[in-house]
């Protein structure tokens, strides 16, 4: 086990590696002046030539690129261009909490919602009650989530009053019930597109693991119904759903933006968007990063899960 | 031509119009997808219509009138007027417009560079090498945040919108036509290709391409339908398509602030964005049955 997660740890840092070279490429390919476009229309010449130097703008790319990157290994990810003395680490962490509540609350909405639909839509295959659930996940794809989220509040804010529209309470200062007062609209727009997703996946790979020779053996033997599917088929299928799992996390980090900017939720969806109006690139590129470390980081902890319950994998 | 060449043609062709009713019986047989194709078609004919419809109901999409404030759904405007008094209805039309271009371009693009880098990562360990890793570094920035940023350093306009897709898109294409274009490349067929002497470029395109055609636009429909989402996400942030252009996104955005006020202004432009993504989803999955039938029933 040891020797598996090292190995799939040393396989991390090419990732790594071309990962930030992307990132740091998504900035500096722009069309025209970085500083230029950063300072907007009325910056004089000297004020861009002042940038280029605190940047180091006029360096060759790679060696650019070989300094960012070292900064950011040491978890500096340089300095806001819009907010003076602001660092973008510091930034990210004030605005890290919402959105990582935000989505970690999506996830656990999405999976009690959609593990027991996809389940009883693979144990009755064909009947009226699948038809329903696939059409109903079928519409869930389509929904953007922030058009669930204004239905949402236009049904449980605008007509019913039983929730606010918008705002944000942190659930360690402000208590537990405010928070899921005010957070349940923006979680359940955000985790339904996933769920719908999650309830097809967890359908497919039951009924996979269903169709299998161990199962048909089990039946033979005369184990009842609901053993076969919670003890034997479940356990099997329950990879695909983890793999799900961590996908779904990771785009509710992402989609954050959409749903904090909807709710009025200061996470860092919040201010991405707010760092597009100021073209704070360093913001964007520090997200973008940061995000997308995490990307990689879940794949990995699912690798190693994966090695961890199908001994299998971790011997090939 | 000899008289026996003919008679070959001639059944060529018989048995593949029989294969083609047999596909568009099939493709009819699975009604869901009758309707993703007429959802799809009903909102294309609207985006194209879109100015011949608002002039014979005599509504403007960019005109402001500021007497006619938040006017609920009426005879003269169906869908109500915005905060500025503009005609929802029209908005919402010419709305059609600019996600069906965006969605086209986007679908079109990066399935034709998707499948050029994709073809032609087969040819070359080395070139193979730099697209996949570069391909897995895009992958991993989730969609909608890669668009985000692409679109933050490339400025807010639809020519950048249809960019910033569009390289969000091409991974995707790229992976499958690569992964497609290996199998096919070990048939026997390519094979005798190569021993008459036929070019590189000239197997890649006449002979592979065409082969892995089904997957690639079974995953178009998907890119159209997925344009259209994050277009409607990146106006809806301010990244997208900016004011006053009449998109579907940046109308909900703006009735953002207005959702106690005058529920019409979020209401049609959200069903309009949902219902055509549906229709291109139903719509794609009914192509890939029809084109896949080992993942159809």
């Amino acid at each position: 086990m040891g020797k598996y997660v090292i190995k799939r740890l040393a396989a991390l840092i090419p990732t790594i590696f071309i990962v930030s070279v992307v990132v740091f490429l998504i900035v500096h390919l722009t069309p025209g002046d970085p500083a230029a476009m950063m300072l907007g229309e009325d910056a004089t010449p000297a004020d861009i030539a002042a940038l280029h130097n605190r940047l180091g703008l006029d360096d060759p790319l790679i060696v650019q690129y070989v300094r960012w990157a070292g900064k950011c290994l040491t978890g500096d990810l340089g300095y806001s261009t819009a907010v003076a003395g602001q660092s973008v680490s510091g930034m990210i962490a004030s605005h890290f909490l919402p959105t990582i509540l935000l989505a970690v609350y999506s996830q656990l909405i999405t999976v009690f919602l959609a593990l027991p639909l996809g389940m009883i839509a693979a144990r009755k295959r064909g009947s009226l009650t699948d038809s329903a659930l696939s059409v109903f996940s079928m519409a869930g794809i389509s929904l953007p989530s922030f058009m669930m989220g204004m239905g949402m509040v236009l049904l449980f804010a605008v007509s019913f009053r039983l929730m606010p529209a918008t705002g944000y309470k942190n659930p360690f200062t402000d208590g537990i019930g405010p928070f899921f007062r005010y957070m349940t609209l923006p979680a359940v727009s955000l985790g339904f597109i996933h769920a719908a997703y999650m309830m097809r996946m967890t359908k497919a790979s039951l009924l996979e693991v269903l169709s299998s020779d161990y199962i048909k053996m089990a039946r033979a033997k005369g184990v009842k119904e609901r053993k076969i599917v919670f003890k034997h088929a479940f356990r099997n299928s329950l990879l695909t759903v983890i793999t799900v799992i961590g996908q779904g996390f990771i785009s509710a980090l992402a989609g954050a933006a959409v749903v904090e900017r909807l709710f009025g939720i200061p996470g860092m969806g919040s201010l991405m968007v707010d760092s597009i109006d100021k073209r704070d690139y360093q913001v964007i590129q520090g997200i973008t990063l940061m995000i997308a470390m995490l990307n990689v980081l879940i794949n990995l902890l699912i690798d190693v899960i994966y090695g961890f319950a199908d001994p299998r994998i971790r011997l090939k | 031509m000899s008289e026996q060449k003919m008679e070959l043609t001639r059944i060529r062709k018989t048995l593949m119009r029989e294969q083609r009713q047999i596909n568009i019986r099939k493709f009819v047989r699975s009604r869901l997808s009758v309707v993703g194709l007429a959802i799809v078609l009903l909102i294309a004919l609207l985006a194209l219509f879109a100015p011949v419809i608002s002039s014979a109901m005599n509504v403007d999409p960019y005109k402001a009138t500021v007497r006619d404030r938040f006017q609920p759904p009426s005879a003269a405007h169906p869908f109500g007027t915005d905060n500025l008094g503009r005609d929802i209805f029209s908005r919402v039309l010419f709305g059609a417009r600019i996600s069906m271009i965006v969605g086209l371009s986007v679908g079109l693009v990066s399935a034709l560079l998707g499948t050029a880098l994709g073809l032609y990562a087969t040819t070359n360990r080395y070139l193979d090498n730099i697209l996949m890793r570069l391909c897995d570094g895009l992958k991993a920035i989730p969609n909608i945040l890669l668009a985000i940023a692409l679109m933050a350093v490339l400025g807010a306009n639809m020519q950048n919108v249809i960019i910033s897709l569009t390289i969000v898109a091409i991974p995707g294409v790229a992976r499958l036509a690569r992964s497609n274009a290996l199998l096919i490349r070990e048939q026997t067929y390519i094979e005798a290709m190569r021993c008459l002497g036929a070019g590189k470029h000239r197997i890649l395109w006449r002979h592979i391409a065409p082969n892995i055609l089904s997957p690639i636009i079974v995953q178009m429909t998907f890119s159209f339908a997925s344009a259209i989402i994050s277009e409607a996400s990146l106006s809806f942030l301010g990244a997208g398509i900016p004011q006053p252009e009449p998109s579907w996104g940046g109308m909900l955005n703006e009735a953002r602030s207005y959702l106690f006020k005058g529920w019409w202004m979020a209401v049609y432009p959200a069903v309009f964005t949902g219902v055509s993504v549906l229709g291109f989803n139903l719509f794609g999955d009914g192509l890939r049955d029809l084109m896949d039938p080992v993942s159809g029933k």
